[in-house]
């Protein structure tokens, strides 16, 4: 009695085995389902979604022009204080004052990516952007000022 | 004054004669997280297990205080990793019923959906990391394949593979993409066909059932008694499924089965969570097809304020029950938030169920626990 057991154990065993290794054989034997990336490897192909959210950035245009009004929804957005808007006043040749963002300081360090201030931006000014590659070696070069130097906000936009 | 000798005297926490205390944690790779367990051994024999908790603690529930209704959601994500869009769907329902905000059916049908794929996500990690921890290492990469179709689907829709965010009070950040419907029927597919590898790689398994089957016997009572709930109580056959006791968003419309077992050891446990994905596979078929035109947020205020009073939601996790409680005194922050999670009560039973075992049966008991350490730590 205990060595029919013992057998049966013993063959319950080694099929329960071979029928594992019959799957990794089968990988083994079909290369082409293997769905592994070569990472670092395939920077040059590698495919990221449109919609990762990977850092703020602020597109412009081609004439250097932003769609920011610098109304600090984005800022009180916010939960971590990652933006902080800076404004200044701008005076048109005509001799009008007009409120505009000197600087929208964006910093990568302290941002969750949680895409809070991109809902709340009424004029899409900033959006969501599919780099992921952050590291460096300075800290302060996490902090980043989104509005090019010299750019203007585009006509039409209040 | 500080007196050493006396502290080095006092030698009642280091066990009796011939007992043993060792540190497992916080840094061991079997616990997946900062899990600091303090076990006292008799040889091989575990007396004794104290859970010390502390090295991940944020603070969450605290922060959320300083955060408006529209903020704290995203906070919650960073709770339980591997359920962040039902932890964040359990917020913003909390929030829509404390304002009496009108979900679109749009936005109700993809978040069943979304939480059913973090269902699948989840138990696919727990499985592979589980039958690592009981060394098989192949089912690892077999299960984070299927995973992979999950995640990606997560970044097309939602933007982020993990901590999603993708919830905010009144329906959904941004409509989804337009391949989601073709990208979760061709995971459906996939996963059909692949999940009876995991059946032939760990369940019929004869190394990983004599592991796991009498090991870790948690019964009904205790399972009650302890605030068990999810999988680790289903598998003692505590019917506990608030998807199917307090519907929430669809899944009244939706037919699934409660899984449940009654052997409450580990094997049960392991059988309830794979039983568990085909039921998620199950509701998603249903809804995938139908999802609803129209908006997919509906019309909220700019300022959120909750009005005077208390307020209680919960909704079905990976991992159990997980309840939202908020105190608000009328402002646009909460006064008081307190979130009970599933595996800070799961965690709880460990002591139970594994002293009088031997140490190497600590691994499948509390592997099967299935434990997320940001989650009891909040």
């Amino acid at each position: 009695m205990f060595l029919k057991e013992y057998i049966s154990e013993v063959v319950n065993g080694v099929s329960s085995l071979l029928k594992g290794m019959r799957k990794t054989g089968y990988y083994f034997a079909h290369p082409k389902e293997i769905i592994t990336e070569q990472y670092p490897d395939n920077r040059a192909t590698l495919l990221m979604s449109d919609r990762f959210k990977g850092e703020v950035v602020m597109p412009h245009d081609e004439n250097n022009e932003h769609a920011c009004t610098g109304c600090t929804a984005c800022e009180l957005a916010c939960p971590n204080g990652t933006i902080k808007v800076v404004t200044k006043f701008e005076v048109s040749p005509e001799g009008k004052k007009k409120k505009a963002i000197d600087a929208l300081v964006y910093r990568l360090e302290l941002c969750t990516m949680c895409n809070l201030c991109v809902v709340a931006c009424p004029s899409d000014a900033i959006k969501m952007a599919p780099n992921f590659e952050h590291s460096v070696f300075d800290r302060t070069k996490l902090t980043k000022v989104l509005n090019q130097t010299g750019s203007k906000i585009r006509e039409g936009i209040e | 004054m500080y007196n050493q000798t006396e502290i080095i005297k006092d030698t009642s926490e280091l066990g009796a004669e011939g007992e043993l205390v060792i540190n497992m944690g916080p840094q061991h790779p079997a616990t997946h997280g900062v899990l600091h367990l303090v076990v006292t051994l008799n040889g091989e024999t575990i007396k004794k297990i104290e859970p010390h908790l502390g090295y991940i603690h944020r603070s969450i529930e605290k922060m959320c205080e300083s955060l408006t209704y529209r903020q704290f959601i995203y906070v919650t994500s960073r709770m339980d990793y591997l359920s962040s869009h039902i932890n964040n769907l359990g917020c913003a329902l909390l929030v829509e019923k404390g304002m009496a905000i009108e979900v679109p059916d749009r936005a109700k049908y993809v978040r069943v959906i979304l939480s059913e794929l973090t269902r699948i996500a989840s138990h696919e990690l727990w499985l592979g990391a589980m039958a690592m921890d009981l060394g098989a290492f192949t089912p690892f990469f077999y299960a984070f394949r299927e995973r992979e179709m999950i995640t990606d689907i997560m970044e097309d829709t939602c933007g982020a593979r993990l901590t999603m965010n993708y919830i905010v009070p009144g329906g959904l950040m941004y409509d989804i993409h337009p391949d989601f419907q073709k990208k979760v029927k061709a995971f459906i597919t996939q996963f059909k066909s692949k999940v009876n590898e995991y059946e032939d790689l760990v369940t019929n398994n004869v190394i990983f059932q004599s592991r796991t089957k009498g090991v870790g016997i948690l019964s009904a009572e205790d399972a009650i008694s302890y605030g068990c709930t999810g999988p680790v109580a289903r598998a003692s056959g505590v019917s506990c499924d608030i998807r199917k006791i307090y519907p929430y968003e669809v899944y009244d419309k939706v037919e699934f089965e409660e899984v449940l077992e009654t052997a409450g050891d580990s094997f049960a446990r392991y059988m309830v969570r794979v039983k568990e994905m085909n039921q998620s596979i199950r509701i998603i078929e249903q809804l995938i097809d139908n999802i609803p035109e129209g908006d997919f947020v509906g019309k909220t205020k700019n300022v959120l304020k909750l009005p005077k009073g208390e307020f209680y939601t919960r909704v079905e996790t990976a991992r159990g029950e997980l309840g939202v409680f908020v105190v608000s005194e009328g402002g646009t922050t909460p006064h008081r938030i307190k979130f009970r999670s599933p595996g800070f009560s799961n965690l709880s039973v460990l002591n139970h169920i594994a002293a009088g075992s031997k140490i190497g049966d600590l691994m499948a008991s509390m592997g099967t626990l299935d434990l997320v350490i940001p989650d009891i730590d909040r």
